[in-house]
């Protein structure tokens, strides 16, 4: 009983505190500040173009691990998840030695195509995919698995191809779990800190995410903007995970 | 077009060596008890299971032979399935799913959902067109699958006991649709069934199937009147018995004599019908050629006739009326006597 009551404390107390200090009679001016409002509306932009990478590159991809056998599944299952556990200020450096301008990747690209993802946008939504695809692609791999292959049968005897059968069969059979998955990989991209700012950096308008700028905000003292921008992601939070609610907090 | 297949697989415990033609002159029902192999044998056909050896055809076109590493598809066989569970998407209409072959196969959607809709109609529920399947009873989710199926206008039809999880008051009804259906569509059809009064009902062509061989096959009318295995038999009620006829006697395998109407020689079954067998208390009188000794056994009431099981070198199943149940107190078990006459005793080379 203690303990539990302990671990609530944990949990409950710190979202006192920062409702607690919110600056409730002026949140509309901190959020209307140039600096809050580019944030947000920039933090708005890479999670959303950062959930259209992961659901573009990752349903495909659970589609496979879900559906085909081949030699080394397992192995890439466990690489696809490791973005989940490894410290996303990890996550940016490894990015940054790929796809950075002097990463190898990166390298290639750039000579390429003049192109390059660090410190502009396109590296903050990088950054942002590669830490919350997986979420996205655990969630539609267990929905793939688990879906009953009978209607994509009946759709075979029926004459449709496995193009058509994928969107019209299996799409909707899955698709309350992958809006699932994709709600909390977009909650996951909208919080990301460590990867963005060690892969894009720290450039208020291109890279500079709400999460960046609270930081920023905190550690230079303008604490009112940083607790009205932490509302907002509380906010948001608290919403997404009240839209899944059925799917993860009902009753077992 | 004529659907020829030589069937072989194994799956589980069951090994699969069916050899069968199926043209469009016959409605044709594959019978057999439960794991004889009849859905193993429909998903074969249709391609969702592949086969270890053998070869399918349909009309003039090869769909599967494993010895040539050739292996069409479900979507490109014209092979069209009606499974046991209606199988409809749960998130379209009736009409959207009867619409989804033709939709499926590149018919635009304004021809796709007119044909649907006339479908649907011919089913009996053109009003039921804009309810998804979770609104539609049993019977009339399987009478739409039967509609999504006839509507791609499949070369092949396949029905794999399309009445088996439909409710006892929705089957009559359904069968009757099926019935219709089945007898007007031009393609081959092939309804597969655990259910031989269901197979009467739909088919003119019998195949029955038992642990993956095929043990019986011929017109509807024969293979009911004459039975080759015990579980036809026992499905069409009748007592099938087999030995050695030498003349108009048979031999039984259990060395009991039966005397028959008809000469016959070598290894033969004989059928017996149950309200043939008369049942005694005591050594009948007069001349029947057949009194055997036996055990009463298992009691079945029903109505005003009764089926009772007798044991013995000669065992069989006798209808008897209620009223001689009472008499001759067969509930109480006990020794009896079954007479049977020799006119009424049907043979047939085994």
């Amino acid at each position: 009983m203690a303990l539990g009551a302990g671990a609530l404390a944990l949990v409950v107390l710190p979202l006192v505190g920062l409702l607690q200090r919110a600056p409730w009679s002026s949140l509309g001016r901190d959020l209307g500040a140039p600096e809050a409002f580019a944030a947000l509306r920039l933090s708005l932009e890479t999670s959303v173009g950062a959930l259209a990478v992961s659901v573009t590159l990752g349903v495909p991809l659970a589609w496979v691990l879900a559906r085909q056998r081949f030699p080394g599944r397992t192995l890439i299952r466990a690489l696809v998840t490791l973005p989940m556990v490894l410290p996303p200020v990890v996550g940016g450096i490894a990015l940054l030695y790929a796809f950075g301008r002097r990463g190898f990747a990166g390298h290639v690209l750039y000579y390429l195509t003049g192109w390059r993802f660090v410190f502009n946008t396109s590296g903050a939504i990088v950054a942002e995919a590669f830490v919350a695809m997986p979420f996205l692609i655990v969630t539609a791999e267990a929905a793939f698995r688990s879906m009953d292959p009978r209607g994509e049968e009946a759709a075979a005897t029926l004459g449709a191809g496995p193009a058509y059968r994928f969107r019209r069969v299996t799409l909707p059979a899955v698709a309350p779990a992958l809006a699932a998955g994709a709600a909390l990989s977009w909650a996951r991209a909208l919080g990301e800190f460590g990867a963005t700012i060690t892969f894009a950096g720290n450039f208020p308008g291109s890279t500079q995410t709400t999460p960046l700028l609270v930081y920023l905000d905190i550690e230079s003292g303008h604490e009112g903007t940083a607790l009205a921008l932490s509302l907002v992601l509380l906010a948001v939070s608290l919403a997404v995970l009240v839209g899944l609610r059925d799917r993860w907090l009902g009753s077992p | 077009m004529t659907l020829t297949a030589t069937i072989r697989l194994a799956l589980g415990t069951l090994e699969l060596g069916v050899d069968l033609d199926v043209d469009e002159s016959a409605v044709v029902a594959v019978v057999g008890p439960n794991g004889a192999g009849k859905t193993t044998l429909v998903r074969a056909l249709a391609g969702l299971v592949p086969l270890d050896a053998g070869r399918v055809t349909i009309g003039a076109t090869t769909v599967e032979d494993p010895a040539i590493h050739l292996r069409v598809p479900p979507e490109k066989r014209s092979v069209g399935v009606v499974f046991q569970e209606h199988r409809l998407f749960p998130n379209l209409t009736a009409l959207e799913n009867v619409a989804f072959g033709l939709r499926a196969t590149g018919i635009a959607k304004d021809l796709a959902r007119a044909k649907a809709a006339s479908w649907l109609e011919q089913v009996g529920l053109r009003d039921m067109a804009r309810h998804k399947p979770a609104e539609l009873s049993g019977g009339q989710a399987q009478r739409v699958a039967l509609a999504r199926a006839l509507a791609t206008e499949p070369a092949v039809l396949l029905l794999d006991e399309p009445l088996a999880a439909v409710d006892a008051a929705a089957r009559a009804e359904l069968r009757h649709v099926l019935r219709a259906e089945l007898s007007r569509y031009p393609g081959d059809r092939l309804v597969v069934t655990h259910d031989p009064i269901e197979a009467a009902a739909v088919a003119e062509r019998l195949i029955v199937l038992e642990e993956g061989r095929i043990i019986q096959q011929g017109p509807l009318v024969e293979v009911t009147a004459r039975p080759r295995s015990p579980w036809v038999a026992t499905m069409v009620g009748l007592n099938l018995l087999s030995g050695v006829a030498a003349h108009t006697t048979v031999r039984l395998d259990s060395g009991a004599l039966v005397a028959t109407g008809t000469a016959a020689q070598g290894p033969t079954f004989v059928a017996i019908r149950p309200n043939a067998v008369a049942v005694h208390r005591a050594p009948p009188e007069g001349s029947p050629r057949n009194v055997w000794p036996g055990q009463a056994g298992e009691l079945y009431l029903t109505g005003d006739r009764a089926r009772i099981r007798i044991t013995g070198p000669v065992p069989l199943i006798a209808e008897v009326t209620a009223s001689s149940v009472a008499e001759l107190r067969l509930g109480d078990g006990g020794a009896v006597w079954a007479s049977v006459k020799a006119t009424d005793i049907d043979t047939y080379p085994a």
